[in-house]
Parts: C-alpha cells; structure tokens; sequence
C-alpha cells in the first residue's frame, strides 16, 4: 500500500488492472489517471468502500454490488441448535457458464457436521483391507502422483422440485459444478492391488462423525478423483480440504469428504449413509447411485421478472449421470413443441452443460421448459411421465419417488413475472 | 476410453488376479499394524471387526441416562436429536411403517453398533467405550423390541441379531459404466406430457 493516498479511485483500478493480468514488475501507473469528470459518471458509485489490501491483492473479493448467495436448504435451519450445517442451495438463478464459483458450492451432508479444520501436513490416506499392500499417503505424495483434471457436477440425491418451491435454488439448487484435481482413485488401489472378492470400497471422512459410504469397485476403477484442488485452487473447508473423493455422477454423499481412509471390502458395508438412503422398492433402488438425465432454465426462472416482449436468450443447465448431454430441447408452449438449445462448450461427461436458446417473447403467458438427452440415449421425463411409471394420474399432484429429474415447467404471465408450473 | 470400462468387467468375472501387480510408482509407505488398528473402524454386516467387549440394556440404560438423554429425551422419543423409538403402529404394522429410525430400520444390527460408536453422543464422538457402545446398542434394540431385555451384546451375539428390515430392503443392483439405471424407466420417452 502507498505511503500516501493521492488518489484512491485510481488505486482501486489499478488494482483492478492487476487482476486482469497485466505485468506486477510494473511500477508506475499502469492506467492513465482517471478524469475527474468520469467519477460521477452514471452507475458508479460516489461511495468508495474501504477494502483493505488483502482483499485488493492478496485474495480477491467480488463487488459489494454483487448479492448473489447460498440459502438452507429443505426448511430446515443450518446452522442448527448444535450448530450443525446440513444442507445449503446453490443460487443457479444467477449462475452462468458451467462453474459454480467454489464459495458458492452446495453442501450437505447427513447427519449434519461441523466443519473441520484439518492441518494438510498431518493429513493421511490410508488404503487398506483387501488388497496387497497397504499403503499409506501424504498430501504431499498424492501430490507427486499423475494426476487428471476433470469438470464433475455433484447433486444430492434431495434435489427435488416441489409445487411449494418458488425459485431455481430452491427447486434444483443442490447440484454444483466444478473443476476437479487429483489422483484417479484406480491409480491407488492399482498401487495397492486389488485382491479378488474386493468388490466394495467403503470411504470415510475424518470429521467428527466419520461419515463413511459404500461404493463398487467397479466405480472406483472407472473414474472416481481422490481430489485435492477445486476450480484452481485447494478444496475449500466445506468441500473437504484437504481430500476427498468426487464420484462422478453419482449421488452426492458417495463424494466422501475429509477422506482419511479407504478400505476394500467383499460386500456392501451398510454405514450408517447408505443405510440412511436404503429404498425398500426395488425399483427406487434402482434409481440410486447414477443421477438421470436432468435439465433446469436458469433464466428466465422462477421469481424471476422480464421487463417485456421482445429478445430473451433462454439459458440453462444439463447434466446426466449417465454420461455426457448430447442433445437439449427447449419447449416454449408447455411440452407440445421442442426445438434443439445450442450447446456452449462442449459437453463434458458427468459435468453441467450450459445450454442457450434464442427467444422472442410476444407477451403472452407462455410456459417454459428445457429436457435433456444423454449419451446412452436416456431421455429426461416429465412429472406426467414419472407419475405414470409409478402408477398415479398423470395430471395428478404430489411428488415423484426416486430421484427427481423430471422436467421443470416456468410460467412467465403476460406482466413478465416467472413462476414454478410444477402442479 | 475403451479399456477403463472392461477392467471391472473383468474383475467381476473373477480375474481379480489381473490387478496382482507390482506397485507402478512406489509412493508412499506401508501402515504399521497399529495405525490400521487404529483407523479401521468399519464394522462389517458380518461384526468381523468387532471389538472384544460387552454390554445389556439395563447397563445401556443408566449410560444413556447421562450421555444421550438430554438431546434423544429420556425415553427415546427423541427432542432436539432424532427419535430412537419405533412408532406405534399396532401389532401387524410393516417394518416400514415404523419410521426412519435406525434400531428398528437398519437391517443389520452391526449397523446401530458402528453408528454409535463413530458418531456419538455429540461433541464428544469416540469416547465411548466398546462395552459402552454394546450396552447402547443392547438398550436400543431392546426398546424396540429386536431383542430380549437381558440378551447380552458382544461380537458374538450382535452380528446373530435379526432386524425386521433384514431380508426387507431393495439390493444396489450392479452397476456398470454406461448403463442405465432402471430399465423401463420413462427415460426413452419423446412427445407430449408437458411439465404438469
């Protein structure tokens, strides 16, 4: 920081000016001074908050006009009277692109917990139990091992639409995607050797209630990351910092954070997690494990207001668990017609996909929805459709069992108001 | 791509010997004895990591008294901490029925002795004792009627325990990458339906 402050505004936008990648070597001003005359221009504030260096330079903040934020999740207050955090939404009502910005990740966990503030230099993870050589790792040897980078969505197996919900976070804000870095788990246990009969792992957590889960192993030597960095940097606390595993496309609670430990097992070890997700109908059993083909519009979305008719970029998000989205559809009449959304990007597998579609409104009340297709084929149905597989009234009311991943309906009213059209 | 899919295949089939190879990096070291026993606190349907140790209900009762009463309630009725209790749902009710609590849900008894043991009570999780967590698990289990009131819990009687979920609940079918989840599910579906 300057000795004197001449000119606060000015530092800021140098400051600004470094985030943006020019050279730090640079002494001198690297933008002209600003023109008085511009300081009042339209939009930009007349009050100049006081940041401090750390947030300038060390480790940058968002703008104080930028609100958007997580919210509780599911009625159920976090933290709680133990101060216990269970499930917090991300705001995909705001979202663009394909990341969610790590401090604004969904989280949940089971039981509850509270977070753990774990040294990485005392950190371990062992691998044990049926395989030929135990192995023992510190964060630094996982380090020195290949590694891979890969765009994962995770989703909790409660992200579900309802007719109370009102907003986007609220109907499918516990999903989030992010860039993920580690050691492909299979590495590991290909370290450690498999023994035959191994065919369960069960992974756990170090945090106080030691939240452990049971997955195949044929998942595990297909593309589970034992990850320790996120979107470019450390996972965060509420993302398991230092390790954890991201178990692509499978419902959230098998991503194991705060991983310490692996055991190879020759059955499903029904923890105290997957007994809380035990289905007594084979058929809802079926649809745990690997998330469906899913989509959402994030804008225009529920609570959302459009200022009138006219040109809309209707955008949104697609994942599946079954692999990469090959193709979304965009109705603008309620279901009766569907025209391809473009892609932006290109699809990754087991990771959100952005989609957009160019709309004009005429004014009318319209209703929106978005269905995706993945690469097996698998197609996202609709409530109606669900209801029926499960044997009520297709134009009934009431919830879906399984997993949710039917088709979420918007109706924007002539005034340009959004709702959620779930009946 | 390719090859990443066949190997569990493969492993499945039994080939498990396919994975019997040497270390490829050689990092990091082999745990001691000590540290797994340490860590390993996986408990298996079967109790075979179970520890030596002991405990009835009527021990369970005065632990509970003073370790879980305050947040579970002094019957189990649960309060600021969930319900331990089955509901009354008469004499014919389905194990279901009974509502989502683990000493009567669980199908497996080893189950409610793991949880206890790695996650309570509260602030306090893994200083119960092996006989502290046998004796819970003896007063919760017989409260909710799996188990007579004075059966004595150890690593050999626990596992032997049979819950009315035990044969009740529907097995993870296999999975294998590339698959759908639920075959007939309305996932090949195109046309009409709308959202509502």
């Amino acid at each position: 920081m300057a000795s004197k402050q001449p000119d606060r505004r000015s530092f800021l936008k140098r400051g600004a000016a470094l985030a943006g990648g020019l050279s730090l070597g640079a002494v001198e001003p690297l933008i002209p001074q600003t023109a008085p005359s511009d300081q009042s221009a339209e939009g930009q504030s007349q009050e100049i908050p006081d940041y401090s260096s750390d947030e300038l330079v060390a480790y940058g903040e968002r703008s104080r006009h930028v609100t958007s934020k997580r919210i509780p999740h599911g009625g159920r207050d976090s933290p709680d009277d133990f101060g216990l955090v269970f499930h917090i939404a991300a705001p995909l009502q705001d979202s663009v692109g394909v990341i969610t910005p790590s401090a604004l990740h969904y989280f949940g966990t089971t039981r509850g917990s509270i977070v753990p503030d774990i040294d990485p230099a005392q950190h371990r993870l062992m691998i044990h139990g049926m395989v030929d050589r135990e192995l023992i790792f510190t964060m630094e040897e996982l380090k020195r091992l290949p590694s891979v980078t890969r765009l994962h969505f995770i989703e909790c197996a409660g992200n579900r639409s309802s007719p109370r919900a009102t907003t986007v976070q609220e109907t499918h804000g516990m999903t989030s995607n992010a860039e993920w870095t580690g050691v492909l788990l299979r590495t590991l246990l290909e370290e450690a050797g498999v023994q035959e009969g191994g065919t369960w792992i069960v992974a756990e957590g170090i945090e106080e209630v030691k939240g452990a889960s049971s997955l195949p192993t044929a998942k595990a030597m297909d593309d589970i990351i034992v990850a320790y960095a996120m979107n470019g940097e450390p996972l965060r606390p509420q993302q398991g910092f230092p390790l954890r595993i991201v178990v692509p496309g499978f419902e959230g609670i098998l991503s194991v954070k705060w991983l310490r430990r692996i055991k190879v097992v020759d059955r499903f070890y029904m923890t105290y997690n997957d007994y809380g997700h035990l289905r007594q109908d084979p058929a809802d059993a079926a649809l745990s494990y690997q998330i469906g083909p899913k989509s959402v519009i994030t804008y225009p979305s529920g609570a959302q207001q459009l200022p009138g008719a006219g040109f809309y970029q209707i955008s949104g998000l697609a994942w599946s668990g079954g692999g990469a989205v090959s193709r979304v559809e965009v109705s603008t009449d309620g279901g009766e017609s569907w025209e391809d959304a473009e892609f932006q990007g290109t699809p990754q597998r087991m990771a959100h996909t952005r989609f957009n579609f160019n709309w004009n409104w005429d004014g009318s009340e319209v209703e929106l929805q978005s269905r995706c297709t993945d690469e097996i084929g698998q197609v996202q149905p609709s409530r109606a459709d669900v209801r029926e597989y499960w044997g009520r009234p297709r134009d009934g009311s009431g919830g879906v069992r399984g997993q949710d991943n039917s088709i979420q309906p918007w109706r924007i009213e002539s005034d340009g108001s959004v709702h959620n059209a779930i009946s | 791509m390719r090859s990443l899919k066949l190997l569990p295949v493969l492993m499945l089939a039994g080939a498990g010997s396919l994975l019997a190879q040497s270390p490829t990096y050689g990092v990091g070291r082999t745990p001691t004895a000590e540290e797994v026993r340490a860590w390993d606190i996986s408990i298996s349907p079967t109790g075979e990591e179970l520890p030596p140790g002991s405990g009835t209900a009527a021990e369970g009762a005065e632990i509970y008294r003073q370790k879980c009463a305050r947040c579970h309630g002094a019957d189990g009725a649960g309060r600021r901490a969930p319900r331990l209790i089955k509901r009354d749902r008469g004499p014919d009710a389905n194990s279901w029925s009974l509502g989502r609590i683990l000493p009567i849900r669980s199908p497996y008894s080893t189950t409610v002795w793991d949880y206890i043991n790695r996650g309570m009570p509260l602030n306090a999780e893994g200083t119960l004792t092996a006989d502290e967590v046998y004796s819970l698990t003896a007063l919760l289990l017989s409260w909710n009627d799996v188990i007579e009131e004075e059966a004595v819990m150890d690593a050999q009687t626990l596992p032997m325990v049979i819950m009315p979920n035990r044969d009740a609940w529907a097995h993870l079918p296999d999975w294998a990458p590339g698959q759908p989840r639920l075959e007939g599910y309305p996932y090949g579906r195109r046309g009409g339906g709308g959202g509502g």
